[in-house]
């Protein structure tokens, strides 16, 4: 079956949303990462958080804006409060234990998510009404251009953020180079505190972007979680710039192998992008670059 | 000597518990505990003495009993001729796996192997004309034994158990040879390992073979316990399960994973009796948020598992 140029653009299109979704998780990892050297396997449910957040109390009362501000304000004091419970008290633990405290941490909130909300899938109403975006025979509904603008905007705003203010250079610093930072009178404590809190406030804000697309359920956070996972790794897991490129790669290449090939095997197409980049280069992402410690 | 002691203790403890049990509902629950405790043995042996995490290993559970399950069921092999080419087809699976992915380090290893136990559940859940897809496998033969057929609770019960303290005897056997002795060199300092002349590569990829292989035997028996199988047990969420079931009993002891499979498995058997009735939303996987805090204390508070702290609790005791 000979595939139509539209049909292709209009994979190309949706792994396009879908992927800026994926970017602004795998950000998220890569900020904690940076600083911390963690790996936050419950991302996913921060994501998971900030859409049910704004679901509930754009239902409650509050207008849609408000909701999604107070959503994500809330979501990055969930993350802020996860680091003080679970990962300050671990810090300096081997990477297996780090690892099982966020598995932990993720569970525990998906099941805490449960208890709130059951499983019931929520709809939000999308930013803007209005019919989809007609391209060369391919569609993209308006809330897919919302992701694609809010992706974009949010790093030009982080580029900002990391290299043109103290807090953010202070960041930096941390991700360079602890000691040195420490030395030079940077809480990294407190850089550690900040760092969970942004990346789940990022994650949020990729939450409720999407969820006028697909809902918001208890468990959307998994999937979620482990393809922007996915999409850091691909970028090497300490760049910003590494990161939309793989989520973006990650989003189209899904999105293409649903369509193209079975959409039952879906969820396989980020694990084999990854499997494969593993089998290739197996050594890891990037060698050569980490010295390892006795 | 002393240790012996204990266990066979134990073991005749379990001998005369089915007298004690008030019904084939609990004799079931004794039954997934001796299978969770295969699985999570293996698991054990992979991240208590290789210090390697795998967050995968429900597929090696899966791989283990759709294997059986198919060349018995579809293929009419019989049960036990099934099961002794699953178990090592799903440990030489592992160990070709493991060539590549144990050259891996920390983070990647652990989402690879998750990777891995995702692709293996989607085979399951598509490949619908090997493995039925979703509505699952039925009429899987009961394992027999010359005119003997395991087909009632109490039987089974018998089995796993007997087949539970031979894996925790053979474990036994490998952590306390030099293999095992490698083995701990790895976890301690994989670099020092290589210095003092261990292939370190091969010994983790022969233990991860080796933990599959655990896991492929637990599904085996499960498969002909339950004869039928559907991929839904198989996912994220067991694998999760058993590395609860290993930190909560000890991540570097292999009783400990037993004990630990008693206390999750027990435990999750009451938490889904009990959550109902406190939410209303229905049906849900409630126990989760205890896992989850589980996982935090433990790794927080009492990183040696239960074992550890009922070792200390004796010797202040003592």
């Amino acid at each position: 079956m000979a595939l139509l140029g539209s049909q292709i653009l209009q994979y190309v299109l949706s792994g396009i949303v879908v992927g800026g979704i994926y970017a602004l998780i795998a950000i998220g990892f890569v900020v904690i990462f940076n600083v911390t050297g963690i790996i936050n396997f419950a991302q996913g449910e921060f994501v998971m958080f900030g859409s049910l957040l704004a679901v509930s109390l754009h239902t409650a009362t509050l207008s849609l804006s408000a909701a999604l501000l107070v959503a994500v304000l809330l979501t990055a004091l969930l993350g802020a409060i996860l680091e003080r419970v679970a990962i300050h008290p671990a810090k300096g633990a081997s990477i297996a234990t780090q690892i099982i405290i966020t598995i932990g941490a993720s569970i525990a909130l998906r099941g805490i998510a449960l208890m709130i909300w059951g499983t019931t899938p929520y709809p939000l109403p999308p930013f803007t009404e209005g019919p989809p975006l007609i391209l060369s025979g391919a569609v993209i509904v308006q809330q897919g251009l919302w992701v694609i603008g809010v992706t974009a905007f949010l790093l030009v705003g982080l580029h900002g953020f990391f290299h043109w203010t103290i807090l953010g250079k202070a960041l930096r610093a941390c991700a360079y180079n602890s000691v040195g930072a420490l030395l030079n009178g940077i809480s990294v404590n407190r850089m550690s505190l900040f760092s969970f809190s942004l990346s789940a406030g990022l994650s949020a804000v990729a939450g409720i972007v999407i969820s006028p697309i697909t809902y918001a359920t208890y468990d959307m956070g998994s999937m979620l979680g482990l393809k922007g996972f996915v999409a850091a790794m691909v970028g090497g897991l300490t760049s910003i710039r590494g990161a939309v490129v793989g989520g973006l790669l990650v989003g189209i290449l899904e999105s293409l192998g649903a369509g193209v090939v079975s959409s039952g095997y879906k969820d396989a197409v980020a694990f084999l992008v990854l499997l494969a980049l593993f089998f290739l280069k197996p050594e890891g992402i990037f060698a050569g670059r980490e010295k390892v410690k006795v | 000597m002393k240790i012996y002691s204990g266990w066979a203790a134990v073991a005749v403890g379990l001998a005369f518990l089915p007298v004690l049990l008030p019904s084939n509902y609990y004799l079931g629950i004794m039954i997934f505990i001796g299978l969770n405790a295969l699985a999570a043995m293996g698991l054990c042996l992979l991240m208590g003495y290789a210090g390697q995490i795998s967050l995968g290993h429900a597929a090696f559970f899966g791989l283990g009993a759709y294997t059986s399950g198919i060349l018995s069921a579809s293929y009419g092999l019989s049960p036990w001729l099934s099961m002794a080419i699953a178990v090592p087809a799903t440990a030489g699976l592992a160990f070709a796996l493991g060539v590549p992915i144990l050259r891996l380090q920390g983070y990647y290893l652990a989402v690879a192997t998750l990777g891995m136990g995702i692709i293996v559940y989607l085979v399951f859940m598509n490949w619908t004309s090997l493995t039925g897809g979703p509505s699952g496998l039925s009429s899987i033969p009961y394992l027999t034994l010359g005119p003997f057929t395991f087909n009632r609770d109490l039987k089974v019960y018998y089995l796993v158990w007997a087949m539970v303290f031979l894996a925790l005897a053979g474990g036994r056997n490998i952590v306390n040879s030099r293999v095992g002795r490698a083995l701990r060199s790895i976890h301690s300092s994989e670099i020092a390992a290589q210095a003092m002349g261990i292939n370190t590569s091969r010994y983790k990829v022969k233990v991860f073979a080796l933990s599959a292989g655990y896991a492929a035997l637990a599904g085996g028996l499960y498969a002909h316990y339950l004869t039928f199988i559907s991929p839904a047990p198989f996912g994220y969420q067991f694998s999760i399960e058993l590395l609860v079931m290993v930190v909560v009993g000890g991540i570097g002891n292999l009783s400990g994973a037993i004990l630990g499979a008693a206390v999750i498995t027990l435990l999750s058997e009451i938490l889904r009796d009990l959550m109902p009735r406190l939410f209303s939303y229905g049906a849900g996987e409630y126990e989760i948020v205890f896992f989850g805090i589980l996982l935090i204390v433990f790794m927080i508070f009492l990183p040696g598992g239960l074992v550890q702290g009922l070792e200390f609790m004796r010797r202040r005791r003592a």
